[in-house]
Formats: C-alpha cells, sequence, structure tokens
C-alpha cells in the first residue's frame, strides 16, 4: 500500500517534469494558428509535419544538414581531443611518479573551478589575431589540450582502482610506459572513456556561450547556433520550423541517454559531475 | 637506477605534455593578461592603454547597468540553487524509499532533464510555454530560476547515492528508540547526508554565478525585459564582444572569479559548523 502511494507520487512528479519535453514535441507537430490559440496544452488539434519541412529548409539561407554537418564535426573532434589528452595526462598522475605530481595535480583541480570569463578574453585575441576566428579551431583545440581537467580528475580516480599489479607484470615483461598505456591501462579504463566521451558529446553538442563568441558566419553555425537565428524573430510565424529544429537538435542527446543512461548516472554519482 | 628515473620523469612529462601546454597556454598565461587588460582600455583593433583602476572605479561608482546585474545575478543565484536542491533532496529521498526496478527507472527519467535543459531549443520551448512571464520584468527572472530548478536531477542523483551510504543499523536503531519520520530525517539522515548537501551546494553555486546560455535564449539575447534578466554573463559578453570593450570586460571577469571564490571560501568557512564528517565521532 505505502509502495503504491510513493509509486504513485514518482508518477506525478514525473508527469511534471516531462511537460515540457513532450510540449515541446507536440508544439513541433501543430500548425501556428492552432498553436497560438492553445499555446500550453498538448496536441491541441491538428498535426502537421509541416514543421519539420521548414527546419529541414533551414534559416538564414543554410540548409539544417549544414548545422548538422558542423555541430557533428565539432562535437567529434572535442570527443576525441577529451578521450586521447585526458586520458595520456590522466595516466601520468595515476600511474607514473614524478616530481611536481602533487601540485600540478593540485593546480588541475582547481582549474576545474575557475570560471572561463577569466580566460575568455586574451584566449579570444590570440585566436583573432591567428586569424582563427570563425573556425572550428578554437572551438577544439582547447579540447585537444585537456582544458576540461574535470575528465582527468574523472579518469585518474578511476585509472588509480586498476591493480598496480599489472604495471609490474607489464614491466617484466618488457612494457615501457607507452605500451603499458596503450596496452594494460587504457583498456582497462574503457567505462571512464566512455563517460568522458558521452558527457564530452553532450556539454558540447549543447554549448552555446563560445560557439557564439568564436563563428560568426552562417554557414559555420552550428545547431544551437541555428536556432539562435530564431530567437531575433519575435513573431509566432516561425513556431513550427523553431520547435522542430528544437526536437531535432535534442534527438541525439536523447538517443545517447536512451543506450549509455547507466554509464551517465553512475558518472554523476561517482564524481558529481555537473550534468 | 638514476638514469631510468630521470627518463622515468621524462616520460611522464611526454604523457603530461598536451595538459601542461594547455594548462600554461590557456589557462595561466590567459589569466595573467586578463589581469593586466583589466587595467587598461582596450578595444581588440587599437594597443591597450593603461588607466589604472578607472575600470574597476566605474564598475562599482559609475555604473548603473553593473550594479543591476550585479543584483539580478544575486538574486537569480539565491532562489534557484536553494530551490534546486530543495526539489533534488525531497525527490531522492521518495525514491530511496522506493526500492527495486522502480528506483532506477525513476532515477533515469528524473536525471534527463539535466542533460536537455542546457540547450537553446529547450529553453526556447521555456519561452513560449512562459510566454507572458517572460514579457513582464517581474516575472521574467523567475521562469529561468525555474528553468533551472527543473534540472534538479544531477544533485538528486549525487544525493540519493549519498543516502545510500548511510548505515541502515542508525535507522533500526533510531526506530527502537521510537523515533518518528521526521526526526529521524532531522537527526540522522540531514547529518549523514551533510558532506553531500555541501558539495552539491558549492557546486551548484559556482554553475548559478556563471548561468549565460538560459537567460540569452529566454531573454532574447539582450536581457530584458527593461534589463529584468541581465545577468553578470550576459552583461559581460554585451561589453566585451558586441562593444568590443575587452578591458572592461576583464576587469568584469575578474570581479567575478573574486566574488566566486569568496562565496566558496565562505561556504567552506561555515562548513565547520553544520557539516559532518563520520569520522570525527
Amino acid at each position: 500500500m505505502k509502495r503504491a502511494a510513493i509509486f504513485t507520487l514518482c508518477l506525478a512528479a514525473l508527469a511534471l517534469v516531462l511537460y515540457p519535453i513532450v510540449w515541446l514535441i507536440s508544439a513541433s507537430l501543430t500548425p501556428v494558428e492552432d498553436l497560438v490559440a492553445n499555446l500550453r496544452s498538448l496536441f491541441p488539434g491538428r498535426v502537421t509535419t509541416d514543421g519539420y519541412a521548414g527546419a529541414l529548409e533551414g534559416v538564414g539561407g543554410e540548409s539544417f544538414w549544414t548545422f548538422l554537418a558542423n555541430s557533428t564535426i565539432v562535437a567529434s573532434g572535442a570527443v576525441i581531443g577529451n578521450v586521447v589528452s585526458c586520458s595520456l595526462a590522466a595516466y601520468a598522475f595515476a600511474r607514473l611518479r614524478f616530481r611536481l605530481s602533487g601540485p600540478l595535480f593540485a593546480f588541475a583541480l582547481v582549474t576545474i573551478m575557475l570560471p572561463a570569463h577569466v580566460t575568455l578574453i586574451p584566449q579570444y585575441v590570440v585566436f583573432q589575431r591567428l586569424e582563427m576566428i570563425d573556425t572550428f579551431v578554437p572551438l577544439i583545440l582547447p579540447k585537444l589540450l585537456a582544458t576540461d581537467a574535470f575528465f582527468v580528475f574523472l579518469m585518474v580516480q578511476f585509472m588509480r582502482g586498476i591493480p598496480y599489479e599489472l604495471d609490474e607484470a607489464a614491466k617484466i615483461d618488457g612494457c615501457g610506459p607507452i605500451r603499458n598505456y596503450r596496452y594494460v591501462v587504457l583498456p582497462l579504463s574503457r567505462p571512464a572513456m566512455v563517460t568522458t566521451a558521452i558527457f564530452t558529446f553532450i556539454w558540447t553538442w549543447n554549448d552555446f556561450f563560445s560557439q557564439l563568441i568564436y563563428l560568426s558566419s552562417t554557414e559555420n553555425y552550428t545547431i544551437p547556433m541555428g536556432l539562435r537565428l530564431f530567437i531575433d524573430q519575435t513573431s509566432s510565424s516561425s513556431y513550427g520550423p523553431m520547435f522542430a529544429m528544437s526536437v531535432l537538435s535534442l534527438v541525439p542527446i536523447g538517443l545517447f541517454f536512451l543506450a549509455f543512461q547507466r554509464f551517465l548516472v553512475a558518472g554523476v554519482a561517482t564524481t558529481g559531475l555537473k550534468g | 637506477m638514476a638514469l631510468a628515473q630521470r627518463r622515468s620523469q621524462g616520460v611522464a612529462y611526454l604523457f603530461l605534455g598536451p595538459w601542461l601546454l594547455g594548462a600554461i597556454g590557456l589557462t595561466v598565461a590567459p589569466m595573467v593578461v586578463s589581469l593586466y587588460l583589466s587595467f587598461t582600455d582596450y578595444d581588440l583593433f587599437n594597443e591597450p592603454r593603461w588607466v589604472g583602476v578607472d575600470n574597476y572605479a566605474k564598475l562599482f561608482g559609475d555604473d548603473p547597468r553593473y550594479l543591476h546585474s550585479v543584483g539580478v545575478t544575486l538574486r537569480y543565484v539565491a532562489w534557484s540553487v536553494p530551490l534546486k536542491l530543495v526539489l533534488a533532496l525531497a525527490v531522492a529521498l521518495l525514491l530511496n524509499s522506493l526500492r527495486g526496478k522502480g528506483q532506477a527507472f525513476f532515477r533515469s527519467a528524473f536525471y534527463a532533464p539535466s542533460l536537455l535543459g542546457a540547450s537553446v531549443g529547450l529553453a526556447l520551448a521555456w519561452r513560449a510555454i512562459f510566454d507572458t512571464w517572460v514579457d513582464t520584468p517581474d516575472h521574467a527572472l523567475v521562469t529561468i530560476v525555474l528553468l533551472s530548478a527543473w534540472q534538479f536531477g544531477a544533485p538528486m542523483v549525487i544525493f540519493l547515492a549519498g543516502l545510500q551510504q548511510i548505515p541502515r543499523d542508525l535507522f533500526d536503531a533510531a526506530a527502537v528508540d521510537g523515533a518518528g519520520w521526521w526526526r529521524r530525517l532531522w537527526s540522522i539522515t540531514l547529518p549523514m547526508l551533510s558532506p553531500v548537501l555541501f558539495f552539491n551546494l558549492v557546486l551548484e553555486t559556482i554553475h548559478a554565478f556563471q548561468a549565460f546560455t538560459q537567460a540569452f535564449v529566454v531573454s532574447g539575447g539582450r536581457g530584458g525585459p527593461a534589463d529584468s534578466t541581465l545577468f553578470y554573463t550576459l552583461y559581460l559578453y554585451e561589453r566585451g564582444f558586441t562593444e568590443f570593450r575587452m578591458g572592461y570586460a576583464s576587469a568584469m571577469a575578474w570581479v567575478l572569479l573574486v566574488a566566486i571564490a569568496l562565496i566558496t571560501a565562505v561556504l567552506f568557512r561555515t562548513s565547520r559548523y553544520w557539516v559532518f564528517y563520520g569520522d570525527e565521532r
């Protein structure tokens, strides 16, 4: 009886929490005039896919596929950069002895908490001097240099749990640190790599601030920047394509979430990821 | 031996290479440069001109919009962080009493908004759902607070993991002593959970100060209506990247850094009075 009450309460809370998501899907499938008349109701009348047709056509003279391709390039670059560079640094911190290892790791932890704004302007100036504004370089290069120290921390935590006897055994078999990293520690760190890859993908996919600052021409716009073009259009006539593109922008996140929810939730629970 | 040791030191720095390059080139050096720029007048095209503390003096003495943005941000932090944490804790308590398969399902489902809520797409939906509020200066900030609270899933997952660490025999002993639900919550659950609560509080506070995307989308990029959602970061963006007053924006960034560091330090200071670590007994 008590369990049933709790279950019902959970379901009620879930309905409330999921309402905005369901609303967005409903809005993307509703003709503008029906939507404006019943703004907050779900599936108020006719169903149309006109919004999706409009979304695929794009906005600001570029098709949706351009935005999708750009977002995919940026997110993939960020994933590769983070997985490679953070795992290299984490291996050094977790498995190798060297002078300054303590202070450097402490410094890495501090940078996790640093607001990006305090490094943003000089970084922008440098990229501007190098004529790299309006390219993907400023969005991907920092990931190749492991500036997301959070993931270094996550991987260090994981690699420290791998038995050190394995390093000894590998050493006896003639493996130096490089082959030990490649063939022993890296394969055993797969869960941490997967967690890093998924979170990097989702955060980069959603990221708006740095893309807003560094991308200026429509042909280089990512999906969030494409959606941004709708922000200025205050008239409701663009509601159809706007909400359809919003849904399309969330589909990859939804798929990743469904496929990897265990990794995601476990990652948050053990490390306190900001999510 | 000494040679082997030196070689292994060298290998370690080989692995650290990319990170070290980033730490110096993209963190330390830019921090120093932005501190320097904060004492200059710099528009990106002409050389920086040294102006001493003028930027800081102007921020606090001669820029009502800046002080207004500080007020908006403080109000946002003061409302959104407690609301989000209370929701997260309440749902975690609810799920903790729901054992078995249902718990894993609801945990994942409630976590989903934490991933979706940061996106422009969802913020656009939020703006339409609350369209009447978004246009009134008194309520626009409330919609952004609600959008933040809606993403309670991440701290909830951390709370739930913390709840599951509390030894059950503590509750059994309390039940034998006749303690009711509220009494057990107040005297066992909350003290045992206080390190996790502290962790979530620090993390969410630091993030709330830097909120940008939702305010940008909901307010149409301008912090309106009537500057009612002019977040700190939004104003920094406006000064730095639409007016190209880079020196002024650098000063704003440094004030933000110092403010966040101070507030974190204060939270750590107070933690000794209310955060309970099990091994102190």
